[in-house]
């Protein structure tokens, strides 16, 4: 009798781990950047002749976001972030990335009427999706995406008053992801 | 309006499924013989009306997709006005929705073939199976109707669609998913078949001749959905691999094993009242391998190339139902299989052992890859970090299991039942061994290198070539007519002796060359010269791509033009590689573009790969699956009495 057991006992040891395992995210990977300083950068901003870097965050609790005007995932993700800012104080700076992609006539342009056909670009759908950024920087060659780690946008990032990642996100976040995890990080951030 | 039609079809069909389900297995539990009869005479009609519901609603979608109904959220999700009408069909399983809605569309279908072609079968066993059929379609169809409804409407209406993923917009969808499923689906009848069995306590001969059929069509399904889908991966992802060990591939791989040694164990409980105990648990466990299958794939437990988006609800609840079905019908073993009887007498040495052997081996590859397929989820539940368990495991523990299990392909097909002597077959194997030794030395030289794995696979291969090919002839020089399942047995054995074949040369011999090229340079691999004539681009119905010219040389002569693409779909920002791909006799030439290296776009990286045998790949699936239809027609299974 015991033996015809044996199969249902490994079975309701797999369904343990697989029960488990749906409580876990497999794209959640830890990025080597957690807890670390953020790594520095100056950019252009969307408007104006004011360039941009993370040393004139110190002192906030901010998310950094990972955007581009040709992703699809970021229009999903756009409202949640609208609605966020609306309610939250919490300083949110969007990073347009490669918004110039390779396949695309603009590429052909030199440098500066990149920047000027990328600024156009994202103002204009900023302007139609709502803009929950207090300031948008330019990443149009992708180096500042290296630096982060970027593999695939949309993707979010924590950095505290000291200037250090403390979370990071890839693909587009949830208004749970917001409520759950991010908020309650913010909140123990401003009081340290 | 169709959509809401096709929804409420849907609801019917579920509780038509809950009718199928109950009534007729309460039947064989009721006492009094009228009711028992009016009860189980429920089930054929039921599975019937069931069938002709799930079948409408499924036309109902598909309606919506071919009207450009984006109202419909799933409709707008997955197709686009642009896409040419066979995509908009094919897009209808394209998605998570309208895949399981076609899984539901599958099931009922087989219970219909159950409920048609079960005159010989005792009313009470047709009863069971399509009682325990009815219960998976009320599970499915459940987890359709609360999770993951595809006749959902979007409103304010989408002005078009988001466009079938690129990934899919190829002929091969239009049938890989639907074959695949038909592989997993149909082993629910054997499954159910299994169950009625424990059920009844009847666990005999007769029970294994019922399945032996349906899990042989099931089987063929199968073999023919996963060379379709490795086909596909080669073709259109442009890669130039044909098998990744990708959690998905590996969860069609699985039943496949399982079904395997199911089959081989069907027939020695058939023809020898042995393993009963074995071959129900393989019955159960083929299926519940597909629901695994189904978990990993919609749950989103596991990354990988086929998980859709995911949801944790449609995690928990195929996690249940795998739960309630796989441990219920476990329970149901432990309880019933202690009182099977033991079969008829068999020695160490037979055709009994061959096969219990090869049917082991095949149940520890299934859980070796099973292993290492939940191996990352294992370790992430026990917080012991994130990895991947990637082909040098899989490469690893797989072969060394599968050697012994073809080489003993052909001892178990040619000795006696019951007792087989060594010596004999030593002495009629031993030309055949010889030969195959021969070949496997002396190909390798012609090919001009040599390694023991690549000497050792070439022997697997013409061993059970030439035994299979031996066994014709001894068969044929016998008077008597031959059987279709005989054919079916040898077709298939010898196609899986191509596939052995193809795949050691593919490892053996292929060479990858990843190179820059501009308009006018050359790239030569063995004999072959190629080079890159012009770029152009080009206009298709819902993209724009860049063509490249690629004239193939073979000693100075032009023997082939390729035209490898790179696409953009106005819909998606993904491009998309459309690899040219020049198949032959012994090897395949396969060219894809990569991206452009400068701004003007003049200058671009290029894969070519000589492939040699991976037209041997398709030849041995497509003679297995031969074999499965030829064996599933035999006679013996359509005479109406037993």
């Amino acid at each position: 009798m015991k033996k015809f057991l044996i199969p249902l006992a490994l079975f309701l040891g797999l369904v343990i781990f697989l029960a488990i395992g749906l409580n876990r995210n497999p794209r959640e990977i830890p990025s080597p950047l957690i807890n670390k300083p953020a790594p520095a950068f100056s950019l252009h901003t969307l408007e104006g002749d004011a360039m941009f870097s993370p040393a004139d965050m110190r002192g906030k609790v901010w998310i950094f976001n990972v955007w581009a005007t040709w992703c699809v995932a970021c229009r999903e993700e756009h409202p949640v972030l609208v609605a966020f800012a609306n309610k939250h104080a919490v300083p949110i700076v969007g990073l347009s990335y490669k918004e110039i992609q390779p396949q695309d006539e603009a590429a052909k342009l030199g440098p500066d009427a990149k920047l000027q056909v990328a600024r156009e670009r994202s103002w204009v759908w900023l302007k139609r999706h709502g803009n929950p950024y207090i300031n948008s920087v330019m990443d149009l060659d992708g180096r500042v995406g290296i630096d982060y780690g970027v593999y695939g946008v949309p993707e979010t990032y924590v950095i505290d008053k000291e200037g250090v990642i403390r979370f990071k996100h890839v693909g587009a976040v949830t208004p749970a992801l917001l409520a759950e995890k991010i908020l309650p990080l913010i909140d123990t951030l401003d009081k340290s | 309006m169709i959509a809401e039609l096709g929804h409420f079809a849907l609801i019917l069909a579920a509780v038509v499924a809950v009718v199928q389900a109950v009534l007729p297995l309460v039947g064989t539990y009721v006492p009094q013989p009228h009711m028992q009869i009016t009860l189980q005479s429920l089930a054929r009609p039921t599975a019937a009306l069931q069938f002709v519901l799930v079948a409408l609603a499924f036309g109902a979608l598909a309606a919506c997709f071919l009207n450009n109904d984006f109202s419909v959220q799933y409709v707008a999700q997955h197709s686009n006005s642009l896409l040419p009408k066979p995509y908009q069909f094919a897009a209808v399983w394209g998605g998570h929705e309208g895949s399981l809605l076609l899984w539901v569309l599958l099931l009922a279908l087989w219970s219909v073939a159950v409920a048609l072609f079960s005159r010989s079968l005792p009313l009470d066993m047709v009863a069971r199976v399509l009682g325990v059929l009815g219960l998976i379609s009320v599970g499915f169809l459940l987890f359709i109707l609360t999770t993951s409804n595809p006749f959902d409407r979007l409103l304010p209406a989408a002005l078009d669609g988001r466009d079938l993923n690129p990934l899919l917009q190829d002929p091969g969808l239009v049938i890989h998913p639907p074959m695949l499923y038909m592989g997993y689906v149909g082993m629910s009848v054997a499954f159910a078949f299994a169950l009625a069995a424990l059920l009844s306590g009847r666990l005999d001969a007769a029970w294994a001749r019922w399945s032996r059929p349906w899990t042989v069509i099931a089987w063929t399904f199968l073999t023919f959905g996963i060379g379709l889908g490795s086909w596909w991966a080669y073709y259109e992802l442009g890669w130039g691999g044909w098998w990744f060990w990708d959690p998905v591939e590996n969860a069609s791989l699985m039943p496949w094993l399982v079904a395997t040694a199911l089959i081989h164990s069907l027939m020695v409980t058939e023809k020898r009242g042995s393993f009963k105990a074995w071959t129900v648990l393989l019955a159960i466990a083929a299926f519940s391998l597909s629901l695994l299958g189904t978990f990993l794939v919609r749950s989103g437990v596991l990354t990988s190339v086929h998980a859709f988006a995911s949801d944790p609800k449609r995690g928990v609840f195929v996690l249940i139902f795998l739960a309630v079905v796989v441990g219920a019908s476990l329970t149901l073993f432990a309880w019933r299989a202690p009182r099977v009887t033991l079969g008829g007498r068999m020695a160490l040495v037979s055709r009994e052992s061959f096969l219990l052997a090869n049917s082991v081996l095949l149940v520890v590859a299934t859980a070796a890859v099973l292993l290492g397929t939940i191996y990352p989820l294992i370790i992430d539940a026990l917080n012991l970090g994130k990895l991947s368990v990637g082909p040098p495991y899989f490469n690893a523990v797989f072969a060394p299991l599968l050697v012994p299990a073809v080489f003993l392909m052909i001892p178990g097909s040619i000795s006696r039942w019951r007792e087989a002597h060594v010596a004999e077959l030593v002495h009629q194997l031993r030309f055949t061994a010889a030969a195959a030794l021969l070949v496997a030395l002396a190909w390798p030289y012609f090919l001009g290198s040599w390694s023991v794995t690549t000497v050792l696979g070439f022997f697997l291969g013409a061993w059970v070539g030439l035994g299979t090919l031996q066994q014709v002839t001894v068969r044929l020089r016998k008077p008597g007519r031959i059987g279709l399942s005989f054919w079916g047995q040898q077709i298939a054995h010898f196609g899986m002796a191509v596939l052995v074949v193809g795949v050691t040369g593919v490892k053996s011999y292929e060479v990858e060359r990843d190179v820059r090229m501009h308009v006018g340079d050359v790239v030569t691999i063995a004999p072959y010269t190629f080079r890159l004539d012009r770029l152009d681009e080009v206009q298709g119905p819902n993209y724009k791509a860049t063509r490249a010219d690629v004239q193939v040389l073979r000693d100075g002569q032009v023997v082939e033009l390729m035209q490898p693409e790179k696409r953009r779909y106005f819909s998606s920002a993904m491009p998309m590689t459309e690899a040219a791909i020049d198949s032959g006799f012994m090897r395949d030439l396969y060219v894809s573009l990569g991206d452009a290296l400068d701004d003007a776009r003049t200058e671009w990286s290029m894969r070519v790969y000589y492939k040699p045998f991976v037209p041997w790949l398709w030849a041995g699936i497509l003679l297995m699956v031969l074999g499965g239809v030829l064996a599933a027609l035999d006679r013996r299974y359509r005479r109406t009495t037993p």
